[in-house]
């Protein structure tokens, strides 16, 4: 496709623009949302904007979400182009989520697990009904939660408890650098790494609905729920001023370790395999759709049959981010005036051939 | 003991980003950059660190030859560039004592050029020594650098360089505040012809 | 003691990580408010930073396997010079540019022998305690959202 420089608009634009920031603000008579507000009060679209921005910053996604009125692949958007102005300090060690500061635990394959079910702040078990009282403004806040005491008992991830009798398959050890996206274009095959990368920022929608296909027959899956968990998580970064790890602070993320049947292959014996889902934030339906997709993606290494999409590493990575995505179907709106005009001489003179023949024929 | 690095860290080094832009895009015309920008570590001179911070991070491994090598530690804590052990290894390199054969630098590849070795060389001063009489794209007739401390055979060694269009290294001399640089495609002859 | 100085210890690197890890977790206003209460600190002066950049963070396939790259995270570092000679280092999550330079002098006054003890007691037992406090909170609000389940005989039952 060829694009020709089109030059006039400007006054439009700067109208255009204009009109974004008085819509944006809405009525004036309605008072301004703060970044922080949004921060406190719209976490989840926070989280969301990190996740899929792939920078952990609540700030600066709040002000995403503010600028781009709500929108959060915009705001996915604007969280990506600005990390790219930032330089790069290093990389953190990996997280050990097993030493999390858990909020949030559950188990669909064990009820009575080491640490056991917590169910933090969630929305299962809501009703689903829509709350009026939150419409009535300036009441006072909520009372905070009621505590309890905790033990400290560790809570081990259900992946390892299940390694451990020899029933799920153990990951590999390794310390090798993961390749990275943000530093050399997707290329295939992927590793298992590279796509973990690529699903942990993928759009939450696509992954669900891709999730969502494994679990209909669209990809032979039987997962279940080894283990969600949701919380802070320190981490560390060896400056090599320093020569030694520090700790720099805390992130919160979501982990889902799916557990999936496994019939065994000619050098396996039957056992679970894992699915592996890990975002930023609180973000359980993206962390248990990545783990879906994560274990569909494995179908060749594990020497299945592979005809699903969600099972397809090309069809998935390359369709999964958003930023990718919004990027090539809103080019579409750019001007297309000479293209089209090609189009449409072409579409004429195919007609016009059309036209004759079928006078041709009826004389 | 660490000394800082540029007072104003994008301003600064956006400026001698530039001086590099336009020693490469007119080569051989020495560039001067404004004494003050940094303190350089020994044995460093002003420009040569200058450089070093302005185009090295953690994604461009750099190369110090022995003389250079007090100035490791103030490198990687600014730039936060890993060092590396062979200069065949590194994006930059960066020599204080004899150049080193250009034949042992990354030359990029027929289809990625660009990502050959760039190598830094202090001399001794770029207004005095041998004439360099150069030619070649960025120059309209032909222009002449005076550079004391380049070896006797730079001449046949930077002929060389060449032959490999389009792979290739650049050369970016440096001399206390002043620098020049020597694109691959420019074409050298020797003497006051 | 040189924490973490050329002849540093295993148990000096150690302390210096504890302090460094409160320092990062400590909002420039709670630190300024804790140097107020201390008699004035040396004078220092910034070497690189404060600077905001992006640290890449690391998770682990399955939980336990080979390392892949989450997702990036803002950081914020700074590094001064006391006048004699000891350098202090910090790296906070986040864009507070005046934390990570309060928190890089503090790690440099830690490493001062004649000033440790009374920063630690003024500056980061304080903290530290208030962290705990605040991870202790956390930790029983989810434990009253633990299940008991409850022994009930099944349908198909006994």
């Amino acid at each position: 496709m060829a694009y020709v420089a089109v030059k006039g608009g400007e006054d439009a634009i700067a109208h255009a623009h204009a009109w974004l920031a008085e819509a944006r603000r809405g009525d004036p008579a309605v008072p301004e949302l703060s970044v922080a507000q949004i921060g406190q009060q719209l976490g989840l679209a926070v989280d969301r904007v990190m996740a899929e921005g792939s920078c952990h910053d609540r700030g600066l996604a709040a002000l995403a979400i503010k600028q781009a009125r709500g929108d959060l692949i915009e705001a996915a958007f604007l969280l990506r182009a600005y990390r790219t102005t930032l330089p790069r300090f290093g990389a953190s060690a990996p997280l050990d989520t097993a030493a999390m500061l858990v909020r949030r635990r559950i188990s669909a394959t064990y009820k009575d697990l080491p640490g056991g079910q917590v169910l933090g702040p969630t929305f299962d078990y809501t009703h689903r009904l829509l709350d009026f009282a939150l419409e009535a403004e300036g009441a006072p806040p909520p009372e905070p939660a009621p505590e309890a005491e905790a033990d400290g008992a560790p809570m081990p991830r259900v992946s390892g408890i299940l390694a451990q009798e020899g029933l799920m398959a153990a990951e590999p050890a390794s310390e090798a650098p993961p390749g990275d996206l943000t530093r050399e274009p997707l290329a295939f095959p992927a590793d298992r790494p590279l796509r973990l990368q690529a699903l942990a920022r993928g759009d939450e929608g696509f992954l669900l609905a891709l999730g969502y296909s494994t679990q209909r027959g669209y990809g032979n899956a039987h997962p279940f729920v080894g283990e969600i968990r949701v919380g802070e998580v320190a981490v560390g970064l060896t400056p090599p001023e320093l020569g030694f790890e520090i700790s720099i602070g805390d992130i919160t993320v979501t982990e889902c370790g799916m557990v999936n049947q496994f019939a065994g292959s000619k050098t396996e014996p039957p056992q679970f395999t894992r699915g592996y889902g890990l975002v930023f934030g609180h973000g359980e339906r993206k962390a248990m759709a990545m783990a879906l997709v994560d274990r569909s993606l494995r179908a060749a290494e594990l020497g299945e049959e592979a005809a699903a999409p969600a099972q397809s590493p090309e069809f998935v990575l390359y369709h999964c981010d958003n930023v990718d995505a919004t990027g090539f179907v809103e080019h579409l709106k750019l001007p297309h005036y000479v293209d089209f005009q090609s189009e449409l001489e072409k579409i004429r003179t195919l007609r016009a051939t059309a036209d004759a023949a079928q006078r041709e024929a009826a004389e | 003991m660490l000394s800082p690095g540029f007072a104003d860290p994008a301003l600064d080094a956006q400026r001698c980003f530039r001086a590099v832009l336009e020693a490469t895009s007119r080569p051989g015309r020495v560039q001067r950059l404004a004494e003050g920008v940094l303190e350089p570590p020994a044995p460093l001179g002003l420009a040569a660190a200058a450089v070093l911070l302005s185009l090295t991070d953690a994604d461009t491994p750099v190369w110090l030859d022995a003389e250079a090598a007090p100035a490791a530690d103030w490198l990687r804590f600014h730039a936060g560039c890993p060092l590396v052990a062979a200069p065949g290894d590194a994006a930059f390199v960066m020599a204080c004592g004899a150049m080193p054969p250009l034949d042992g630098l990354n030359a990029g590849t027929e289809e990625a050029p660009h990502e050959s070795a760039t190598l830094l060389v202090q001399v001794a001063a770029l207004d005095r020594g041998v004439t360099l009489r150069l030619s070649g794209p960025g120059i309209a007739r032909e222009h002449r650098l005076r550079v004391a401390g380049l070896p006797p055979d730079f001449g046949l060694r930077w002929a060389r360089n060449g032959a490999g269009f389009p792979r290739g290294v650049d050369l970016v001399l440096c001399a206390g505040a002043a620098l020049a640089a020597l694109p691959r495609t420019v074409r050298i002859t020797e003497g006051d012809g | 003691m040189t924490p973490a100085g050329p002849a540093a210890t295993s148990d000096d690197v150690a302390a210096r990580q504890g302090w460094m890890a409160v320092l990062a977790r400590a909002p420039a206003a709670a630190l300024a408010e804790r140097i107020a209460a201390l008699p004035p600190l040396p004078a220092h002066a910034r070497l690189r930073g404060p600077e905001t950049g992006l640290a890449m963070v690391r998770g682990r396939q399955g939980g336990d396997g080979a390392p892949f790259n989450l997702g990036e995270m803002t950081v914020t570092r700074c590094t001064v010079r006391l006048g004699d000679g000891t350098l202090g280092h910090a790296y906070v999550a986040g864009r507070d540019a005046r934390q990570a330079e309060l928190a890089a002098l503090l790690d440099a006054a830690l490493q001062r022998p004649e000033l440790h003890d009374a920063v630690m007691a003024a500056v980061i037992a304080p903290l530290a305690a208030a962290q705990a406090a605040g991870r202790g909170s956390v930790a029983r609000k989810a434990a009253a959202t633990r299940v008991a389940f409850a022994t009930m005989a099944t349908m198909r039952g006994e």
